[in-house]
């Protein structure tokens, strides 16, 4: 009981929240009520008994891409009630394409079937006594570790080529070094000096 | 939970939950109070001062008339806030800041919850820490707090990272990522704890501790910047932003900042304490099978509050000595040190597992 | 220094731990706070406090009313009206000193040639109302009666500079 209570209050507050994300005024609140969703959905997660994968949302989504979107748009300085102005003027063709889609999930999901070999592993998501934390490293490290590696390329390609991109050495700009910075001592820092009264340094 | 409800029917199984949540919740709350003050006595204490001592002996009493102080100040909320969110940003960081602690194990069995991804859970939370800032800035709708919402953003997103993979070290050491688990697999002296890893060098003669030791470090340093503790309080620094995005906040809701920061602080203190320092074990194992169920557990709670202590007062050391970083120098340390070398951490733990350790 | 020699150091946190070391150090000596209500610190028989007016052994005030206290004062937070007393003593019937115009330089009592206005040794008379800070004669005569062992005291301490 108390599982069907925390799945509808889940899923209630998830769909209600995406929900704001729409049709929230300010851009700020609109990932406030996103990272919600995905805090609610982690709970979800939990209830399914995938609870690394919950984590793992909050880790990396709330925790981590949720942040930078927030740092985004709250540097943005785009008034966005006025961008939002014309909002009602395109809410029939909006209407109209919704719609569609909607009819066409329908469509969809009346014609679905799934095959039987599909449903057997969906009920063995989990082998006995291994937590699903085992069980995702099994598979993922053991079945899929080539294709597990390209994807770690394919991110490794794009942080290079974000880098490329942005970083420049312009010449004839003074840089600071830190480690020289840090890497200061006492000894090359202060100079004692023992001045007589009326002789100043002497330079 | 779930033998409660198996042992009470679902109702009973639920107050004893909430005895136990509240039970920890106060323990928690009084702890934090004596440690508050014994930051503040070790902060003056360096700098030759006698620090709080006039409410009840020796100042023990300081932070209950501070707690009442905050709680009787009229709560200001400055015009041109967005409100709601004002008010939940130190809500959010107080309830996280608790919500971390129901899977922390004082002693064997003493734990609200005994989560199979406890660590990944409580590294989860920490990182959530970071939106009660960000949230406090914004909706200060003030310049100051909101470039130290700006600021703390980016440094806890860097030093997660690190953190990240200081944690994945420990994870590989004991295979699991039960915190109980963890734990017991430190037992048996002082020499096995995650931080000498004696383990691996009496039983298969690889010196882990080499590598373990740095990690122990990095760890602790990530986790002053993680809580924005000085050297890395970046966010409140009181010389640049007044202070930070506590700025516009007087009265309760400070208070509640107060207590999540300070909450975070005592868990990272536990934190350090069951990853690499043994959690609840003591530094030589005494047979304790034959003690009494209050007294054993008592035994070892007092190992893990006495350590977690030590922590805190290395904590509060730290800021009494160490100057405030710069922000390049912030970054610099976390992506350019910690990252590389936690990283070469995980591959070296790694190495150890495959080839060198038994069974 | 060698990048080597650095790195070394920054890693086993060798600077953490001199200052470590230092601060243990100081973690034990003595502390230079004093218990302030309880414990107070020396004062100078210079200190220039609260103002008081004095009186003669006999208890005639020394007071004669010759206002170079109220010209010299850079504040102007002095006030006096004199009139001739019964006897024919000249004599104040106002001397009113403005304690929140008052910067206590001390011109006063240097001004004074029978030492009947003298800043004393105390610094404790904090009030919760503007008005009280307005002293009038009565007030000062009072700190006189009050503080006059100390102020003779350091009258006499500090005679031999004058």
């Amino acid at each position: 009981m108390l599982a069907t209570l925390a799945f509808w209050a889940f899923s209630g507050v998830l769909i209600a929240s995406a929900f704001m994300v729409v049709i929230a005024r300010n851009p700020v609140r609109s990932v406030l009520f996103l990272i919600l969703a995905f805090f609610s959905a982690a709970g979800l997660f939990v209830l399914l008994g995938a609870e690394f994968l919950a984590m793992l949302l909050i880790v990396v989504y709330v925790g981590a891409v949720a942040v930078l979107f927030l740092f985004v748009v709250m540097m943005l300085d785009v008034n966005f009630t006025e961008l939002k102005q014309g909002f009602l003027s395109y809410l029939p063709l909006g209407a109209i394409v919704a719609l569609i889609l909607a009819g066409e999930l329908v469509m969809i999901a009346m014609t679905w079937q799934t095959s039987p070999q599909a449903e057997a592993l969906r009920a063995a998501a989990t082998p006995e006594g291994m937590s699903n934390l085992e069980a995702l490293g099994l598979i993922l490290y053991n079945d899929y570790i080539y294709f597990f590696q390209t994807s770690g390329l394919v991110l490794l390609v794009a942080m290079i080529g974000a880098i490329v991109l942005t970083l420049r050495h312009k010449s004839g700009v003074k840089r600071q070094s830190v480690t020289a910075q840090v890497g200061r001592r006492r000894e090359e820092a202060i100079e004692m000096l023992d001045i007589k009264p009326g002789q100043g340094i002497g330079e | 939970m779930a033998d409660f409800i198996t042992q009470f029917g679902i109702w009973g199984g639920l107050g004893m939950a909430v005895l136990q949540i509240l039970g920890f919740t106060i323990v928690l709350l009084i702890a934090l109070a004596f440690l508050l003050l014994m930051d503040r006595k070790v902060w003056a204490a360096v700098q030759m001062r006698k620090g709080p001592n006039v409410v009840g002996a020796f100042g023990l009493l300081q932070s209950f008339a501070d707690f009442f102080k905050f709680v009787f100040k009229e709560i200001v909320i400055p015009a041109g806030v967005d409100r709601p969110l004002y008010i939940l940003a130190p809500l959010l960081t107080l309830v996280l800041a608790f919500a971390t602690w129901a899977v922390v194990p004082v002693a064997p069995g003493w734990v609200i919850s005994d989560l199979n991804v406890g660590l990944l859970y409580l590294f989860a939370m920490s990182s959530l820490g970071v939106y009660g800032i960000i949230i406090g800035g914004w909706a200060s709708n003030s310049k100051f707090p909101f470039l130290a919402a700006l600021r703390s953003a980016a440094q806890m997103v860097s030093y997660e990272v690190s953190i990240g993979f200081v944690i994945v070290t420990v994870l590989l050491f004991a295979g699991s990522m039960n915190l109980t688990v963890i734990v017991e697999a430190q037992s048996g002296g002082f020499w096995n704890w995650n931080v000498l890893a004696g383990r691996a060098l009496f039983e298969d003669g690889w010196p882990m501790f080499l590598v373990m030791i740095p990690m122990t470090v990095i760890f602790f340093i990530s986790a002053l910047a993680e809580t924005n503790r000085p050297p890395f309080d970046l966010a409140e620094a009181e010389s640049e932003l007044v202070a930070g995005y506590q700025t516009e906040y007087s009265s309760t809701p400070y208070l509640l900042f107060m207590i999540g920061e300070y909450l975070n602080i005592v868990l990272m203190c536990a934190m350090t304490t069951i990853l690499f320092f043994g959690g609840w074990n003591s530094p030589i194992e005494l047979d304790t099978t034959a003690w009494p169920y209050l007294a054993s557990h008592l035994w070892y709670f007092f190992w893990f509050a006495i350590k977690v202590v030590f922590f805190f007062f290395m904590f509060a050391m730290v800021k009494a000595l160490v100057p405030r970083y710069r922000y390049d120098q912030l970054m610099r340390l976390g992506w350019k040190i910690f990252l590389p070398t936690s990283l070469a951490a995980v591959a070296l733990v790694g190495a150890y597992i495959v080839f060198g350790a038994q069974g | 220094m060698g990048r080597i020699e650095q790195t070394i150091r920054g890693a086993l946190l060798m600077d953490f731990w001199s200052a470590f070391g230092l601060g243990m150090k100081y973690f034990f000596a003595k502390k230079a706070t004093l218990n302030y209500p309880f414990e107070k610190g020396p004062l100078s028989p210079r200190f220039r406090g609260q103002h008081a007016l004095r009186r003669y052994a006999n208890g005639e005030e020394r007071c004669i009313a010759c206002k170079l206290c109220e010209a010299i004062c850079p504040a102007q937070a002095i006030t006096i009206e004199a009139e001739p007393r019964e006897d024919g003593s000249r004599r104040t019937t106002r001397y009113d000193i403005d304690m929140t115009k008052c910067i206590y330089c001390g011109y006063c009592q240097e001004a004074c040639p029978v030492d009947a206005i003298v800043e004393g040794p105390n610094f404790e008379f904090a009030v919760e109302t503007r008005e009280e800070l307005y002293y009038d004669k009565a007030k000062l005569l009072a700190n006189g009666d009050r503080w006059e062992r100390e102020i003779a005291k350091n009258l006499e301490l500090d005679a031999p500079y004058r």
